[in-house]
């Protein structure tokens, strides 16, 4: 029976879960949307990362719990914040990184690394909807072209606005009277992440500016939201094939370094 | 009238307070079994119980014997207790509002007032409980007299300007100039000579005469009092320490509340005995002891229990703070062959009445005496001359120690905006990286 191991991110409104070998190969993942029984939706996303891997839970040999559910998970064998498993996966995927900035559904965060990987310092947003997912996707209902459509709508703009406001609730009114004035739907797409892209740049300025820089979490999918932001900084970002799982793929990474290879 | 309160005091502050405190509390409880890793409790415990019970308790019979006095935290209490006033802090009693879980339910009472929601809660919760009665302690008596120093903010001033608008009654007030840099001298002795120019005042007040002998006993009992405390500190830098802030933010009480009282100085010299103890015996606060830190701020009174045990099992102990230790800066300062210059001196360069740079030298010689390894910076979201340029801080000290740091986003006593959660994610990633480095 093969050796595998798990990581499983339950963030605020998804679940994530990335199954490694003991090579740490990538052989599977899965994703539930999050509900109130967060084991049961980790469970979940456990099981289809396990099923794509063409595998079976018995030979899940250790798993780590993260994201904000992480307590809730009782099938774990170590739990591990966010921050450590989006450094740790951010590294996998680009060795040498110096600068993770996770945009995710409840929060954001960057993340300062050393040379070896090992966490300098970090800056959080954990207070305020503005400047996490779920301001963009309050943004993309106002402005009705979907969360997917919002990052291609600001691409295509052709004229700068000023929005004064980065606050979720204020920034829906301005939003609103900007479509009343007859503003084009991707220039105001295109102040909404110029907006978020500032306030992210100062809580990227707080952890300290590095490169290789990697973009995580669902916020990297947003092109103009990454573009901004990389004109704030002055940093060009490298952004995963599938930025959601980078925290599911750092446990799932600290699960192999958890267990000591077994020597036959 | 007066007789019989003056009978019931002396009855109730002789054995008659102690007693009727064992009669309500029945017999004395076992200790909850403490978890693993958690080192044994403090025997003082007890006696800082019954001290500060009586604290309390007495302020019940006091009113009509003695004036009553409520006082800032950096007022140099010394001047009215050279009157026999009896002495209550605001801030001490917001304080215990919060580790009860008041705070929100008295602030909101200030704020139905119309008192704004970004005013600081000690002083939401104090108005609140002025307003409504409210309080976790019996009742406490009206003040007859107010006594601000704004030495530690702008905010009492006016705080304290509405209390003595509620009750009608005098504040008195000592205006000590913010230190940029080197103490400026025509700055102390401004302060000196507003303390000098009290006594008439509070002559007239209280109805007794100023007696400087009185005066001086008292400044040198506050100042053992306070060398004392600062011993107690220095006990938490051996290794393991043997007490954690999180105990020094709760036997923090006697230097505050009871300095230039006997009682206090008794009190210290038997927690420091204790404590001597423990260090030579090698008992440690937190067993397996493998990161040492230093707390920034006031504490987060409503969450004191969920935090200690969250540093206790990642083996991390909190050995040194600016708030604990600022309750031992006067000792060096005063002087009762030179009272008001002394006195001027040692309030007037408290360590939240001065710069930040020199508060960086301090923290930094704090850190260094206590070898931690980590910052924890209490960012209270209501105290802002405390929390102002923590960002500042953080990074310059960060350079200066090679050490790491988190920003803790909380509040004294208003829980209204505290995410535990989210505050455990940033301490637990905090921790983590320690253990990684
Ligand atoms: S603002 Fe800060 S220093 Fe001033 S009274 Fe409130 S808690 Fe104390």
């Amino acid at each position: 029976m093969a050796s595998l191991y798990g990581g499983l991110d339950v963030g605020s409104m998804t679940a994530k879960a990335v199954v490694l070998d003991a090579d740490g190969r990538l052989l599977g993942w899965g994703m539930a949307e999050t509900t109130p029984q967060l084991a049961v939706c980790g469970r979940e996303a456990l099981d289809g990362a396990v099923c794509a891997a063409g595998a079976r839970s018995e030979e899940l040999a250790f798993v780590v719990g993260t994201g904000y559910g992480r307590e809730a998970l009782p099938f774990v064998q170590k739990r591990v914040t966010e921050i450590t498993c989006h450094a740790r996966g951010a590294c996998a995927l680009f060795p040498g990184a110096a600068l993770v900035v996770d945009v995710g559904g409840q929060d954001s965060k960057a993340i300062r690394l050393d040379a070896s990987g090992r966490v300098l310092a970090f800056a959080m947003n954990d207070k305020c909807a503005a400047g996490t997912g779920r301001f963009l996707n309050a943004m993309a209902a106002t402005l009705r072209t979907g969360i997917e459509g919002l990052g291609p709508a600001g691409n295509n703009s052709t004229r700068e606005l000023a929005m004064s406001s980065t606050c979720t609730v204020f920034a829906e009114s301005e939003v609103i009277s900007l479509i009343a004035r007859g503003e084009a739907v991707p220039d105001i797409a295109h102040a909404v992440h110029r907006a978020m892209a500032k306030k992210l740049a100062g809580l990227v300025r707080q952890a300290g500016v590095g490169e290789p820089a990697v973009f995580t979490g669902g916020g990297a999918l947003n092109v103009d939201l990454v573009r901004c932001l990389e004109e704030f900084l002055g940093v060009s970002f490298r952004i995963p094939e599938r930025p959601q799982l980078t925290g599911a793929l750092g446990a799932a990474h600290l699960a192999r370094e958890a267990t000591p290879a077994r020597s036959l | 009238m007066k007789p019989w309160s003056n009978l019931r005091f002396a009855f109730m502050r002789g054995a008659g307070l102690d007693w009727m405190t064992r009669l309500s509390s029945g017999p004395r409880r076992p200790p909850a079994s403490r978890e693993p890793f958690f080192g044994p409790p403090l025997q003082s415990r007890h006696e800082l119980r019954r001290i500060m019970t009586r604290h309390y308790g007495l302020a019940r019979y006091v009113k009509g014997v003695r004036p009553v006095a409520w006082v800032t935290s950096g007022a140099p209490v010394e001047l009215l207790r050279a009157f026999g006033c009896y002495t209550l802090y605001p801030e001490n009693h917001s304080a215990v509002c919060g580790a009860r879980r008041m705070g929100p339910e008295l602030c909101e009472v200030a704020e139905d007032a119309g008192y704004s929601l970004d005013l600081c809660s000690y002083a939401k919760v104090d108005l609140g409980h002025a307003l409504s009665g409210r309080t976790p302690v019996g009742r406490l008596p009206p003040p007859d007299l107010l006594f601000c120093t704004n030495n530690i903010c702008q905010t009492v001033l006016y705080w304290f300007k509405a209390l003595a608008h509620h009750y009608r009654i005098p504040l008195l007030l000592v205006d000590t100039p913010y230190v940029h840099g080197e103490p400026d001298e025509a700055a102390l002795r401004y302060v000196g000579d507003q303390l000098k120019a009290l006594v008439p005042e509070l002559e007239r007040i209280t109805g007794s005469d100023f007696r400087e002998e009185r005066f001086r006993e008292v400044l040198l009992s506050s100042r053992r009092s306070a060398a004392l405390w600062g011993d107690v500190l220095s006990t938490l830098q051996a290794r393991p320490t043997p007490m954690t802030l999180f105990d020094a933010f709760v036997h923090l009480a006697p230097v505050v509340a009871l300095r230039g009282l006997p009682v206090c100085e008794r009190y210290y010299e038997g927690l420091l005995r204790e404590l001597k103890e423990r260090v030579e015996r090698g008992v440690a606060a937190v067993p397996g002891e493998r990161h040492r830190l230093l707390w920034d701020n006031i504490a987060v009174w409503f969450a004191l229990q969920p935090l200690s045990r969250l540093f206790a099992e990642n083996g991390c102990a909190l050995v040194a703070g600016t708030y604990t230790h600022a309750w031992a800066e006067p000792a060096a300062r005063i002087d009762e062959r030179d009272p008001w210059g002394s006195l001027a001196r040692a309030y007037g360069l408290i360590f939240l009445n001065r710069d930040l740079e020199s508060r960086l030298d301090l923290m930094e010689q704090i850190a260094r005496d206590f070898s931690v390894d980590g910052l924890v910076l209490h960012s209270a979201r209501s105290c802002k001359p405390y929390s102002l340029g923590q960002y500042g801080i953080q990074r310059a000290l960060e350079e200066r120690l090679g050490v790491r740091s988190v920003v803790l986003e909380a509040d004294m006593t208003d829980f209204r905006s505290w995410a535990e959660a989210a505050a455990r994610t940033r301490l637990m990633a905090f921790i983590e990286s320690l253990e990684a480095a």
